[in-house]
């Protein structure tokens, strides 16, 4: 019989403490088939503080654990000593919109020469549901029980727009996986954001719109529902930043 | 080869870290070690190794980790509002642990502080610092030969014990000019990297992780456990210090780093009045030479101890759990910034402490 689906491997055979219907579990996947389609020999990962905080026993490369919010700086740290070695940062929304920002923007305007993965569900999960950096107008949260709201909590921040403005970055894109065609989408954009590493061409960031059923209180389907019909039109999805095409 | 330099201490430092072998080096200006960046913004990439001016000082820490985890000589620098920022990275690398070195030229504080020399800075470098459970290897040089000399090497103990390496220098010795002799070059090319570094080489069940998460309660008590086993062989191996005129003395007065220069001149003006002084100075500050101090706290001679030091009191603590009730342990100190002079020690001594 044919084998037409194959885990990645770099992904190792540990089973994921995700959640059902949380999008973590497809952002590993498409990172994984990304650096598979690679032909290099180096790989280093770092994972974040919060949900993904185990991603360094799914990742089937060396890993370093960053402390919350620093993974754009460890991962500076390591691509600028081993410069050869295919660096990625892996970071929730929390990781690198609220604590990390400093991290985040730094490493973008150096035009650092790591692939980042960043996975917006718009609320911390790990702990529990608290509101995040991308929490919506609106939205409940376990700190923001009558949803947020602008007077007393601001406005979420838009970080693939924001990024875009530096002159640093190569490229940004901000994807979702709600459904088969735009979980394709997803992985074109993540292959590219690898593959502009081997090149050289600095620092690629791809924003991964994601569900979280079990603090947004919905079931998958109506998860899904709620990426496709409220987060992508509060986070419109698309290429922000892209100079290979202006090289091109 | 080694050479002869006159050369402010922060640039000493900062070549003896390339002689002894550091490649990658991040920092964030703080007074008073701005010249170690400065030094190393161009001195690094004339031997092919990494400088990064970082955006904080808790980015420095975190890129050192990285740099470190991947198994590179890194370090950085600071001053004491900028350890604390980078505590949260040492404990980071302690329990991950990783090898690096960590200078500190300590200002006065609390707070914002001030930026002339202290030594206020002890406890959060020998007690551990960051949260959890851990220590450094902490030296607390009291020359820019001696700087030179700890920093040359202070990769290699590093490496050695798998952990963080602080030098612990009181603000002055970061700017005191002084002739030096530089050592040679250390030459790491045909070493390989470390067994435990994640340098991107391994794959599935040869990969490396550098981590200091450890949810099971039984798997963290291990490696704290692991971690004070290191401490133990670093006590028996690795302390330092150095004795003047101690042999008969009736005052023991101790103090560490360009304090114990003042100190041993204090003992010097002492010994010419009559008075029986000796200095016990610590080199290194962790592990703390408690044995030498309880061993002369037996002599029947010694009448009593004096630490001298640019603070309002912190290593005394450690010299009282050393001496342990057996001799009396005084305290005279200055801080804000200020520094006492050898005849203000011989003033305090002569009027019988308080």
């Amino acid at each position: 019989m044919a084998k037409i689906f194959e885990k990645p491997k770099m992904l190792t055979d540990k089973p994921t403490h995700y959640c059902p219907g949380c999008t973590h579990g497809q952002a590993h996947i498409l990172t994984a088939r990304a650096i598979d389609k690679l032909n290099v020999k180096k790989i280093i990962g770092v994972a974040p503080v919060g949900c993904a905080v185990f991603a360094y026993e799914y990742f089937n490369c060396d890993m370093q654990e960053a402390a919350h919010g620093r993974a754009p700086a460890v991962a500076t740290g390591i691509k600028r000593v081993i410069p050869d070695a295919i660096v990625f940062a892996y970071q929730g929304d929390g990781d690198l919109a609220s604590i990390g920002m400093a991290e985040i923007v730094h490493a973008a305007a150096r035009g650092e020469n790591i692939t980042v993965i960043f996975v917006n569900n718009a609320i911390y999960g790990m702990t529990g549901g608290q509101m995040a950096p991308t929490t919506m107008i609106g939205q409940k949260a376990t700190t923001c029980q009558s949803g947020r709201s602008v007077a007393l909590n601001g406005y979420p921040i838009h970080v693939s727009e924001m990024l875009s403005q530096l002159q640093g970055p190569c490229y940004i894109e901000r994807v979702s996986c709600h459904d088969v065609k735009h979980i394709r989408q997803a992985q074109k954009a993540v292959d590219k954001a690898f593959q502009n590493q081997v090149e050289g061409r600095g620092f690629s960031m791809i924003e991964i719109l994601a569900t979280c059923p079990t603090n947004w209180g919905m079931n998958p389907i109506e998860s899904n529902k709620y990426v496709e019909e409220v987060m992508c039109s509060v986070y419109p999805l698309g290429v922000y930043k892209d100079t290979t095409k202006e090289e091109a | 080869m080694e050479e002869k330099k006159l050369l402010k201490g922060n640039e000493a430092i900062a070549e003896a870290a390339i002689r002894g072998g550091c490649r990658a080096f991040f920092g964030y200006p703080i007074t008073p070690q701005n010249e170690i960046p400065e030094y190393m913004s161009f001195r690094m990439p004339e031997v092919g190794g990494v400088f990064i001016q970082s955006e904080s000082e808790v980015s420095a820490i975190n890129m050192v980790y990285g740099a470190a985890g991947s198994g590179a000589r890194a370090m950085t620098s600071s001053s004491s509002p900028g350890i604390s920022l980078k505590q949260e990275g040492i404990s980071y690398i302690a329990g991950a642990e990783v090898p690096c070195v960590i200078v500190n030229m300590v200002r006065s504080g609390p707070g914002l502080g001030g930026i002339q020399p202290a030594q206020c800075d002890y406890f959060q470098s020998v007690k551990g610092g960051g949260h959890g459970d851990y220590k450094m290897l902490v030296y607390g040089p009291n020359s820019v030969q001696e700087c030179v000399d700890i920093m040359y090497n202070a990769f290699d103990k590093a490496f050695e014990y798998r952990m963080p390496v602080m030098i612990l220098g009181d603000g002055m010795l970061g700017q005191i000019m002084e002739a030096v002799t530089l050592p040679p070059m250390k030459d790491f090319s045909n070493v390989p990297n470390p067994d435990w570094a994640a340098d991107g080489t391994r794959y599935g069940n040869d990969r490396r992780v550098i981590n200091s998460l450890y949810i099971q309660p039984d798997e963290l008590e291990a490696l704290n456990h692991k971690l004070f086993a290191k401490y133990d062989v670093l006590q028996e191996k690795e302390c330092m210090y150095e004795e003047y005129l101690c042999e008969d003395a009736e005052i023991v007065i101790t103090a560490y780093g360009t304090v114990a220069r003042i100190a041993k001149s204090a003992v010097d003006m002492l010994r010419e009045s009559g008075v029986k002084a000796g200095l016990l100075r610590p080199i290194t500050v962790f592990p703390f030479p408690s044995d030498r101090f309880a061993r002369l706290a037996s002599r029947s001679e010694v009448k009593k101890f004096v630490s001298v030091e640019l603070s309002m009191g912190q290593m005394v603590e450690d010299v009282r759990l050393a001496v342990n009730g057996k001799k009396p342990v005084e305290f005279f100190g200055r801080c804000g910034g200020n520094v006492m002079t050898g005849e203000d020690i011989v003033e305090y001594i002569i009027k019988g402490g308080k």
